[in-house]
């Protein structure tokens, strides 16, 4: 389920070079500039990832999550940031499930924006069945 | 043709109510112009120097006269009753109102056309042969691939926020009527061992820094063709530049990592990104190829064409070219009448060319890369009919690939961006080498225009090219010879110091007297430039 | 002069600042000195205004003239369609534009 975040009391996302090099985290923040696969060896053990999006224009992070779920990670996989209601169609389908926009939402703008798409043209990560499956049964 | 069915419907429809209540929200300050910009933008709404202007995409550029009478709709209703064809074989219309967008946007739904993804750092509009489907020398027809490209790069929810524009050529023929190499993708359909299969090559672009594109895979088969492009395109999303927006295309990616490393990059990633069966099965190719199958031409029609009316054989001598039936012909439509503006046309012209391609066309027409249309499937005793009516209507100047048929982007009449106006030039020009047995004695000449370096108008490909620059607040223009476009793709050279507008008119004909008193047997302006080089043609420029 | 100029958020028409409204028509317009970034700020947070900028004009016997070449393009419409242009009935309204 998609939900909005606010992230009071939980545990702080530590950077990708921290959880690498020593830490027992269960959750990372991901930026942009940052290899997705180098968690790849790590994705049991992990809880959160967060990707970050500082800028919405930056669109590295929708290839991050692509590669996480592909992996097969199962976890929560966050976009922060510069996430705007316009995205998050498209941050779902690359495998998100939670967001934290820097600025909140309208709640029911969301809620349309997530019930747009009545299918979709390529397979994604997000389990859709694609078009050209649903043609041809 | 290729027919909606009830799928791609709901996936226009939906984008209309999205673009419409994006509007809404934008006209009720619930959000800010630099967030609406990619949004419109994404929907071909640019705001240009005197409005906004809506691009509308013409896939692969085919439509039928159902569509081109749309076309002429919108421009009557919602613009001031012409468009302007682009050498991406999109229509844009320059006098758009923001509030009339999602009315049109829902009338193009309505004939199964769209201006999706027609701007913004996303795949671009597919582009094509305008020929396909009717050329003597194609292999198959690529329609059928740029579609299967247009479904994959629609509302591709990972590749919509790249570094940069992206933008995609499919060819099927070796001579190459798209400038395929000069796109971020080329596609080149070819055959090995009996199968069809795509050549990529990757990484060409115009814009400040002309690229042509390497060959990155020299056959991709049909069952791979959108994962390799998945990969091609992950890895430039990944690590393609986004510090400077001028170094942003996947061309200075390629560059920079050498074509070597990119291929390798994208070979590992297409290994993974092909276990994710993405591929559509054969089964979906042959449906959306059932849709382009041939129209029913009569092979047994007659060849001959009566060219008793003079001005008319003169135009089938330039502008009706062989088709792959016998009997029958590719009738192209000059844009370029002399002293026009290029590429433009009125809703009435766009109306009788529909209504051409309804009567003698098998429905279809073609948008090209050179700003000019084509009616693909014309029997060949239909010729003098069309050519009577498009010279009613001043659509016959026989001109195609001659000096006067150049194209030129908007510049600086229309475009924000633009350092020089491009039009005025071209018709400057044109109005020169009016004189018709001037221009065929000058033989095939590209002449293109751009109003800056973003290059739209393809001056870098240009036989002669021109670029307008802002030389402390006044227009000026600099000359470049011995670009290529086509199949003998090259990047032209700059001859020197720039020129005032009248300056450069005089400029361009001394290097084409220079020319024709250089030139062998059978040579055409560029082959001459090659072979001589730069240092004639600056003398007879700088003296 | 400082001019502002911006295009209107529903039409896209090219509006010019007279100081207290935006006209479609240069002549209207009025030099705001300093104030430009002000106003541009109020004006543009209200949408009364799409994309605003300021520019350099001068002042003439026929009004504010843009100081570059594209704001006087902008200012009377394109050079190659003078029938488009906000004056087609005058041949001679281009003649300051290039
Ligand atoms: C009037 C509004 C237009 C704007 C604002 C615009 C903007 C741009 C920009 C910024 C670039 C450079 C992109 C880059 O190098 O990264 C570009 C390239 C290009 N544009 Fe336009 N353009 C406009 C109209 C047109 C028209 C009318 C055409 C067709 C005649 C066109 C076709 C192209 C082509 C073919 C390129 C070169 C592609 C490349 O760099 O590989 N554009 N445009
Ligand atoms: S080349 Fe420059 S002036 Fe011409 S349309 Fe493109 S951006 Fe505008």
């Amino acid at each position: 389920m998609v939900e909005h975040i606010h992230s009071d009391g939980e545990e702080p996302a530590v950077t990708l070079d921290a959880f690498l090099s020593q830490s027992n985290a269960t959750a990372v923040r991901l930026e942009p500039d940052e290899d997705a696969r180098a968690l790849i060896p790590h994705l049991d053990r992990l809880a959160l990832i967060e990707v970050a999006f500082p800028k919405f224009r930056d669109g590295r992070g929708y290839s991050s999550a692509r590669i996480l779920r592909e992996a097969g990670y199962a976890g929560e996989l966050r976009a922060q940031g510069d996430v705007l209601v316009d995205q998050i169609a498209y941050m779902k389908r690359c495998g998100f499930d939670t967001f934290a926009p820097e600025k909140e939402l309208n709640a029911a703008d969301v809620e349309a924006a997530l019930a747009r798409w009545p299918e979709h043209y390529q397979g994604a990560a997000d389990g859709a069945v694609p078009i050209w499956k649903l043609r041809h049964g | 043709m290729y027919k909606y069915d009830e799928y791609d419907h709901a996936m226009v429809d939906a984008r209309v109510a999205e673009f419409s209540d994006q509007v809404r929200r934008r006209l009720a300050g619930e959000i800010t112009e630099d967030q609406f910009k990619p949004l419109r933008l994404m929907n071909g709404l640019y705001l240009q120097l005197h409005a906004y202007m809506l691009r509308v995409a013409v896939p692969y550029g085919t439509l039928d006269s159902r569509q081109m009478r749309m076309l002429a709709h919108i421009a009557r209703k919602y613009d001031r009753d012409y468009g302007h064809f682009t050498t991406r074989q999109n229509i844009q219309y320059n006098w758009i109102k923001l509030e009339d967008a999602p009315a049109i946007l829902q009338d193009l739904a309505s004939v199964e056309m769209h201006a999706i993804q027609t701007s913004g750092n996303c795949i671009r509009n597919i582009s094509s042969d305008q020929w396909a489907g009717a050329a003597a020398d194609e292999i198959t027809d690529p329609r059928p691939w740029a579609e299967l490209l247009r479904q994959w790069s629609s509302f591709h929810p990972e590749f919509s926020y790249l570094p940069r524009k992206f933008k995609i050529a499919v060819i099927a023929a070796n001579e190459d009527r798209a400038a395929m190499r000069l796109h971020d993708i080329g596609i080149q359909i070819v055959e090995k061992d009996g199968q069809h299969g795509a050549a990529f090559y990757v990484g060409g672009g115009m814009g400040r820094t002309p690229m042509i594109a390497p060959l990155i895979k020299d056959f991709v088969p049909l069952d791979d063709m959108l994962s390799y492009a998945e990969a091609c395109l992950r890895v430039y999303n990944r690590y393609g530049r986004r510090d400077n927006i001028y170094k942003a295309r996947i061309k200075i990616l390629i560059h920079e990592l050498g074509a070597d490393e990119y291929r390798r990059q994208v070979e590992e990633e297409f290994v993974h990104v092909k276990s994710l069966g993405i591929d559509p099965p054969k089964a979906e190719f042959d449906r959306i190829a059932a849709q382009f199958a041939p129209p029913p031409l009569d092979a047994s029609a007659p060849d001959a064409i009566d060219r008793s009316d003079p001005d008319f054989a003169v135009w089938v001598d330039q502008n009706v070219a062989e088709h792959k039936v016998s009997g029958h012909a590719i009738v192209n439509i000059s844009l370029k009448p002399i002293g026009g503006i290029p590429g433009d046309a009125s809703s009435a012209q766009i109306d009788l060319m529909a209504d051409l391609a309804e009567k003698y066309s098998h429905d279809e027409l073609r948008v090209t890369h050179a700003q000019n249309i084509v009616l693909p499937h014309v029997r060949k005793g239909d010729l003098y009919a069309v050519w009577q009516a498009l010279d009613a209507a001043g659509l016959a100047t026989p001109n195609l690939d001659l000096i006067s048929d150049i194209i030129a982007c908007p510049g600086l009449d229309y475009c924000s961006l633009a350092n020089a106006r491009s039009i005025p030039v071209a018709q400057k020009i044109a109005t020169r080498f009016s004189d018709l047995g001037r221009q065929k004695e000058l033989g095939e000449l590209k002449l293109k225009i751009s109003g800056c370096i973003n290059a739209c108008g393809h001056h870098h490909a240009g036989h002669i090219g021109i670029l307008g620059v802002d030389r402390k607040g006044t227009e000026n223009y600099q000359l470049s010879l011995g670009g290529s476009g086509a199949e003998d793709v090259s990047l032209g050279t700059i001859t020197g110091p720039g020129f005032d507008e009248d300056g450069v008119v005089d400029a361009i004909e001394r290097v084409t007297d220079k020319y024709l008193a250089t030139r062998t047997e059978g040579e055409r302006f560029v082959d001459t430039f090659r072979r001589v080089g730069m240092a004639p043609f600056k003398e007879a420029i700088y003296g | 002069m400082k001019l502002l100029t911006g295009n209107d958020l529903k039409t896209g028409f090219v509006t010019w600042w007279t100081g207290a409204d935006w006209s479609l028509h240069i002549e209207d317009a009025a030099d705001v000195g300093e104030a430009g970034e002000a106003i541009l700020a109020a004006e543009e947070g209200a949408r009364r205004v799409n994309a605003p900028y300021i520019i350099n004009g001068e002042a003439t016997a026929d009004g504010p003239r843009p100081a570059h070449i594209k704001d006087r393009i902008r200012a009377l419409g394109p050079t190659v369609r003078p029938d488009l242009t906000l004056k087609p009935a005058d041949p001679a309204a281009g003649d300051w534009v290039i």
